[in-house]
């Protein structure tokens, strides 16, 4: 309708304008609306505009619309993105204020290892059995099938240079010495990330937002003891287990390879890396995945504590301790290589 | 009404922010042992925010609250633990710990602070799910009742120790008319029968007529107490058209009271 009316105003340049609503019956917000438009082309162009013989129903929708008041053209504001330091202030206050919790957080973490360790007896047996089991037993199967593959890769990888050396035997070593000392510790973290890492955020954040946090903190209980230290006690017993679990499906992944492709016998393969193998570098995988293990719950239980906001921030949440909890896992490695080098 | 009642809440003084921005300030208010007390106003008036620092999940920025004789905004953690054992919390949806059975919800507060054997612990459970009206539903999980009943478990697990004092957040949210009704007669005949001091945070009108014996008014723009004393005496005899409109259930359109 505008369409048409709109281009004949402008050729026409009436003085003013009149619109007869008598035949109107009824009018809905898209009809008041080419009414507006009417007299804004009128305004615009200094004319009069006027309404006449509104019925009593067309009159009550207009003063519902507030006809009246609609006069000057709304801009609905556009979301205004603040400038960049705008934006780089706000994010380091926030890093400061999370970083001030989590230094609570970690205290607080020590302090009630310690009095479990100081009465045994106040450790929520029960929950930290089931945190085993879920973080441990569940992830078997998963980790025994990355793992055996792993080896699977390296063994195959590495022949095809070893091989043209006749050194097909010391595709044992490598898959071996890799796969304990580094391999082994990184990848069991990385699944235990993934799977409980985020669990523990998601359970906690969740009772975060459904006041559970708050009832256990006014019924007397010490949230950090309840929910945190059963999954991080939990976590440090586990994850070690799983990654001497892991080291061993990846030499026998290696050894598939070894006996398939490689004509290496079993027993040869299995010789060569009991011999490669030192008890240290079992002890430094297991060392390793105990320090991972740590940080993983403690980092995925802190995101879960800090959650805001409902559903969205579970979320959030979540996906932070998996990220945080990687990004923790492959610093500390570099830390520890670091370290071995110049001490070892 | 008995005159000679002590307070067992006293509130001085109390100042609260969030950041930068005061939701209440100077708030000062008793009250007394054995009375249903009703903590009302407008969204965003501060009740919630108020119950908050009584329970002491907030420290106030300024001023003192002192529950049963001890000052909780000064004391230390033990003084603190003391006084959580002699007050119970019903939270706006229950906080039922979700992995746990209705009966392992009211147990764990009687299995942490009692010595008791468990199966005393079980009758005792027993006997707070028989006071909700929840007999029968011990070995469902919080996921698998209804709102409202999750609410009654909530109340039997905030009773689990007897407490002096119990608290309610918004316990008629989300519940429907009848259950709501319910509820309030519960309460009503929990504090008659067992004395308890009840503080009630809501803005359900007729559970607060129902309901309240004494409540205060909160008012967003003056972050404070706009009015105290008998709801009905206020719906009736109030001249301040906030409180005018509150009580009388009308729009905020310019009308004013006669």
């Amino acid at each position: 309708m505008l369409r048409d009316l709109g281009p004949l105003l402008h050729s026409k340049t009436p003085i003013s304008l009149t619109v007869d609503l008598s035949e109107v019956t009824y009018v809905d917000d898209f009809g008041v609306l080419v009414l507006i438009e009417l007299r804004h082309m009128m305004t615009a162009q200094r004319g009069a505009f006027s309404l006449i013989h509104a019925t009593d129903k067309v009159r009550e929708i207009l003063s519902l619309l507030h006809f009246d008041d609609l006069t000057d053209r709304v801009h609905l504001a556009k979301k205004q993105i603040p400038n960049i330091f705008v934006r780089l202030g706000d994010a380091t206050l926030r890093h400061i204020h999370d970083f001030q919790y989590l230094t609570s957080f970690t205290g607080s973490v020590f302090l009630a290892l310690l009095y479990v360790c100081r009465h045994p007896r106040s450790l929520r047996s029960e929950d930290t059995v089931l945190a085993m089991l879920k973080t441990g037993v569940d992830a078997l199967p998963i980790v025994g099938l990355i793992s055996f593959l792993l080896g699977l890769i390296i063994a195959f990888m590495s022949s095809v240079q070893l091989r043209q050396f006749g050194a097909d035997i010391y595709v044992a070593s490598l898959v071996s010495l890799a796969m304990t000392r580094e391999l082994g510790p990184i990848m069991t973290a990385i699944i235990v990330a993934g799977r409980s890492g985020s669990a523990f955020a998601a359970e906690i954040g969740t009772m975060r937002i459904s006041e559970e946090i708050d009832a256990l903190f006014t019924m007397g209980f010490d949230p950090t003891r309840f929910l945190a230290i059963p999954k991080i006690v939990a976590s440090i017993v586990v994850v070690p287990l799983l990654t001497l679990f892991s080291d061993a499906f990846a030499i026998l992944g290696g050894m598939v390879v070894g006996v398939l492709m490689l004509d290496l016998t079993a027993s040869a393969y299995i010789a060569q890396t009991a011999v490669t193998l030192t008890p240290f570098d079992v002890f430094l995988g297991v060392l390793k995945s105990a320090v991972f293990a740590f940080l993983i719950s403690w980092i995925s239980c802190f995101r879960g504590f800090r959650v805001r906001g409902g559903a969205a921030g579970v979320g959030t949440a979540t996906t932070s301790a998996v990220v945080s909890s990687i990004f923790l896992i492959i610093l500390t490695d570099a830390l520890f290589s670091v370290i071995l080098r110049y001490w070892g | 009404m008995a005159i000679d009642r002590r307070p067992i809440i006293q509130v001085r003084d109390l100042t609260a922010r969030y950041g930068e921005e005061t939701i209440l300030e100077g708030v000062s208010f008793d009250v007394y042992e054995g009375e249903i007390f009703v903590i009302l106003g407008g969204s965003g008036c501060g009740k919630t925010t108020l119950l908050k620092h009584l329970i002491g999940l907030i420290r106030p920025y300024a001023g003192q609250v002192i529950i049963d004789g001890e000052d909780i905004t000064h004391a230390d953690s033990q003084g603190y633990h003391r006084l959580l054992r002699r007050i119970g919390i019903l939270y706006q949806s229950g906080a039922l710990f979700g992995s746990m059975t209705v009966a392992e919800n009211v147990a764990l507060p009687i299995v942490e602070y009692t010595g008791l054997p468990s199966d005393l612990v079980s009758t005792v459970v027993r006997m707070k799910l028989n006071l909700v009206q929840l007999e029968g539903y011990e070995d469902y999980l919080p996921s698998e009742i209804s709102g409202g009943m999750k609410k009654r478990a909530g109340l039997a697990r905030a009773m689990a120790l007897n407490p002096k004092i119990l608290f309610f957040d918004e316990p008629s949210a989300g519940l429907d008319p009848v259950t709501s009704a319910g509820l309030d007669r519960l309460i009503v005949h929990l504090n008659k029968s067992l004395g308890t001091t009840m503080v009630i945070v809501t803005h359900e009108l007729q559970s607060i007529l129902a309901v309240a014996q004494r409540v205060i008014m909160l008012d967003k723009g003056l972050r404070g107490i706009i009015a105290e004393g008998d709801p009905g005496h206020l719906r009736e005899t109030s001249r301040n058209p906030l409180v005018w409109r509150f009580f009388n259930r009308q729009p905020d359109d310019g009308a004013v009271p006669a």
